[in-house]
């Protein structure tokens, strides 16, 4: 265990790192960096109820793709500010996870999967049927107002970097206070063994819920951030494959860490950037690394660090 | 002045299939008071605490706690109420340490996570297992994760504690280390505890009721039970020893 | 063409679909009734077959027909000792532990996929129908003399499709057999009921589920077959069947051949007939619905027995 005010300073000096890396990076990786922090929001989201819950969805793209339409369509359809959008991005990422999850917590297991997989795919395809608002597979650009937020033009690279460290490092902050938090707690211990977390007294049917509320919600506002700052949106990223890049990610970065989601990113990206410089299957490194994880190394990289050196990491 | 019973069951009854589990059973169990439930497997026993704690509902029948008609409530909320719970086969958070177990257990009802670690360290002090509080709950020995799931019961400060063959699996030191812990139990706590042990059930029980093919066939102080020679031919004879 | 000719070819069209479907989704049922766990690579050894028979018919060259009885032979087995080796390698390691095994074959599903990406590339290949006749279809009309049939003009189906319906019955019915009347079909059943206790009676469980896999593998490989002169072998082309078998054996009930071939004839009947009338999409996003549903509220699908 750790306490608070360590919690503090090993999170605090990931955030301090990151910064020096964002003001010293080449372009090119600074680029990269940008993208890697807001994926890193969607990949903490999805940790949140995978890592630290022990539910494994296949279908968080369904909240990404709420968030990130939700903040499109206000923005280019409604003519809302950014800061608005966002807002409305966040609020129908709530409502589809609020929704989705009441329906899909009443099964478990593999049942949970598949249905949680059903209806991403359901929303994608909702996506292609309303193609005259939401441009279907092409998707749309976002408007220049809607990439400002608080006098800020993010259109930039300087600022896109800026802004995607600052949200990242809230909601790293944040997810790091509430893993060791009472409500972080309980969750952990409804993954360890739900029944008997059941009979000490705890409601798990409604903290499971919470958890899904507070997981896709995370995960909607990375896809608002993603759309704001990148200018783009599209219904590739309500595809399977960004139900299943989280579940990489966390698997191979550590579940149940708090540092994990972000190595995990990071690792990803890089290896996918690498491996689509010699073929266009790059996808194959994700199939090669999610058989080698489960069969090998299912705690992952901040897994195996706790485990060998280091029991206290969060 | 009498004051509400903790437990009363009404005409509580179960049937799987075609098998009826629990025929109608009626048991008041008043604060205070340890209440063993013995009788062959398959009696119903396991069936009827299921019932009592919420784990199952009932086919007829009300479960009342302080007067309250708790049937349709959920097992969570009436823990919630006061009652703790063992399981007949030992269920522990066997990845976390022995103290955050026991932290859970308190964490619902104490505020402040000092006061929380607090408790905790009291707790498996009492119980003697201070010393591997930081261990995985799962590297402890069977007899050992047994006491953990009893202090987490502790730890609750139930009015009700329900324990489902507790010493199923103890050697007999560890036995003698039960009952002390039950014996040293606020006066207050009310007890219904399923066991084979005769001894333990001689030893502990206030009143001991039994069961046979789903039915109450007698409760009452254990030397009543004991001279009662149906009781006697039927279960007393063949019990564990 | 008039409403009533117009909707026995549909209802012919979604026959062959049916058909398809049907053994496709018998693998993924054999598999999870069996082994209990969900393989989400099975459309992509669907592919595979599609693929192995491309290669195959390539391979022989001669007369379509020969290369494509060598491909119905050959693929389902060259795909199903895949699988086994598939088992053997990543299966059996992680203990058929349900969610492993989910996030296990969703790698597998990657690797096969972009592998014949690799290998196949990015193109839609076409094979050859063993035959190339056209069948006309009657209808019924109306004369002086009462009914009478006759035979509209562009109302026709391929000699082909008609085959693929009869030889998919025939090998689901094959199946059959082999499930009920032979020892090995005896095993598997028992292994299904009672895993435990099929291993108590010295079944040899872990070769059993092999087996089973590459049986399951094998089935859809032959669906593959008997659909790519119709359809075009295409390295993505696993998506849908995998989609629809999850919907046939999810409503069908799970392990249950009559209820998946009930379910294969629902479904297969009703995208094409669907399809025609409404958006395909909605037809789909419906169907995804549906699925998500019976599993919230039914979960023992709407032929299967209540799980106690």
């Amino acid at each position: 265990m750790i306490d608070a005010r360590r919690s503090l300073l090993l999170h605090g000096g990931i955030v301090a790192c990151l910064a020096l890396l964002a003001a010293t990076l080449p372009a090119y990786h600074a680029g990269n960096l940008t993208r890697i922090l807001v994926l890193a929001v969607y990949a903490m989201g999805y940790n949140l109820l995978f890592g630290y819950t022990g539910l494994l969805s296949l279908g968080h793209a369904l909240f990404f793709a709420a968030g990130m339409y939700g903040f499109g369509l206000s923005a280019a359809l409604g003519g809302l500010s950014a800061g608005a959008a966002l807002l409305a991005g966040v609020a129908a990422a709530a409502l589809v996870a609020g929704l989705t999850g009441a329906l899909a917590l009443r099964t478990r297991d593999v049942a949970f999967m598949i249905v949680t997989l059903m209806f991403a795919q359901a929303g994608y395809l909702t996506i292609l049927y309303f193609g005259t608002w939401t441009r279907g597979d092409e998707g749309f650009v976002l408007p220049a107002a809607a990439r400002r937020l608080a006098g800020f033009d993010l259109r930039g690279d300087g600022a896109r970097l800026v802004a995607a460290l600052t949200l990242f490092s809230a909601c790293f902050l944040a997810t790091a206070a509430l893993t060791g938090s009472r409500l972080g707690r309980t969750l952990i211990a409804i993954r360890e063994n739900e029944d008997r977390a059941r009979m000490l007294g705890y409601d798990t049917a409604r903290l499971k819920l919470v958890a899904v509320v507070l997981s896709g919600t995370l995960s909607g506002l990375a896809g608002a951030a993603y759309a704001m700052l990148f200018g783009y949106v599209g219904a590739s990223f309500a595809t399977v494959q960004y139900s299943i890049l989280p579940l990489l990610w966390v698997l191979l970065g550590g579940a149940g860490t708090t540092v994990g989601p972000l190595i995990g990113v990071a690792l990803v990206f890089y290896l996918i950037d690498w491996s689509s410089r010699v073929t266009d299957a790059y996808m194959l490194v994700a199939g090669v690394a999610l058989i080698g994880l489960t069969l090998f190394a299912p705690q992952g990289v901040a897994g195996l660090i706790r485990r060998k050196a280091a029991p206290w990491l969060p | 002045m009498a004051a509400v019973t903790l437990l009363e069951t009404r005409g509580l009854s179960k049937s799987f299939g075609g098998v009826t589990a629990c025929d109608g059973i009626d048991l008041a169990l008043p604060a205070g008071e340890t209440l063993a439930l013995i009788g062959p497997n398959g009696s119903g026993k396991s069936t009827f605490t299921a019932m009592v704690s919420g784990r199952i509902r009932p086919d007829r029948g009300r479960v009342l706690l302080r007067g309250r008609d708790v049937t349709a409530l959920p097992a969570h909320a009436r823990i919630a109420m006061g009652m703790a719970y063992t399981f007949q086969i030992t269920s522990v958070f066997a990845d976390l340490p022995v103290r955050e177990n026991v932290a859970l257990a308190l964490r619902r009802t104490v505020r402040g996570e000092g006061r929380v670690q607090a408790g905790t360290d009291r707790t498996l002090e009492r119980v003697g297992l201070l010393a591997r509080a930081d261990q995985p709950a799962g590297d402890l020995s069977y007899g050992h994760q047994r006491v953990l799931e009893i202090a987490m019961g502790l730890a609750q400060n139930p009015a009700l504690f329900i324990l489902d063959e507790p010493t199923q699996g103890l050697s007999e030191p560890e036995v003698a280390e039960f009952v002390a812990l039950m014996d040293a139990l606020p006066a207050a706590t009310a007890v219904l505890l399923v066991e084979h042990n005769m001894d333990v059930v001689m030893r502990l029980a206030g009143r001991i009721a039994v069961l046979d093919a789903g039915g109450l066939i007698a409760v009452g102080p254990p030397d009543r039970i004991r001279a009662d020679p149906a009781v006697q031919a039927a279960y007393l004879g063949t019990a564990d020893a | 063409m008039e409403f009533g000719p117009h909707l026995m070819l549909a209802l012919l069209e979604g026959a062959v679909t049916s058909a398809v479907l049907a053994l496709t989704a018998m693998g993924l049922s054999l598999v999870f009734g069996v082994m209990r766990v969900v393989n989400v690579a099975h459309g992509a050894f669907f592919m595979l077959g599609a693929v192995a028979a491309w290669w195959i018919a390539d391979l022989v060259g001669a007369h379509p027909a020969l290369g494509f009885a060598a491909a119905l032979l050959a693929a389902p087995l060259l795909v199903g000792a895949g699988a086994m080796l598939a088992d053997r390698l990543i299966l059996a390691p992680v203990g058929y532990d349900p969610e492993r095994t989910i996030v296990a074959t969703i790698g597998l599903m990657y690797v096969i996929e972009q592998t014949v990406l690799m290998g196949f590339g990015p193109d839609a290949r076409p094979v050859a129908p063993p035959f190339d006749a056209r069948i006309a279809l009657p209808w019924v009309e109306r004369t002086a003399e009462g009914l009478a049939l006759y035979w509209p003009w562009g109302l026709s189906i391929t000699a082909y499709k008609l085959f693929v319906i009869a030889a998919a019955a025939a090998i689901l019915a094959g199946l059959w057999a082999l499930m009920t009347r032979t020892g090995a079909g005896l095993v598997m059943r028992a292994t299904q009921q009672d895993r435990d206790m099929a291993r108590a009676f010295g079944v040899p469980v872990s070769r059993v589920f092999a087996r089973v896999f590459g049986l399951g593998a094998a089935l859809a490989a032959m669906g593959a077959v008997l659909v790519v002169p119709i359809q075009q072998a295409h390295y993505l082309m696993g998506g849908d069947p995998l989609l629809l078998s999850f919907i046939v054996v999810i409503i069908g009930g799970l392990g249950s051949l009559p209820g998946t071939v009930v379910a294969a004839l629902l479904i297969g009947m009703t995208d094409g007939i669907v399809s025609v009338f409404l958006s395909p999409t909605l037809a789909k996003i419906v169907a995804t619905l549906a699925v998500a549903l019976v599993l919230v509220f039914r979960p023992q699908g709407l032929m299967g027995r209540a799980r106690a």
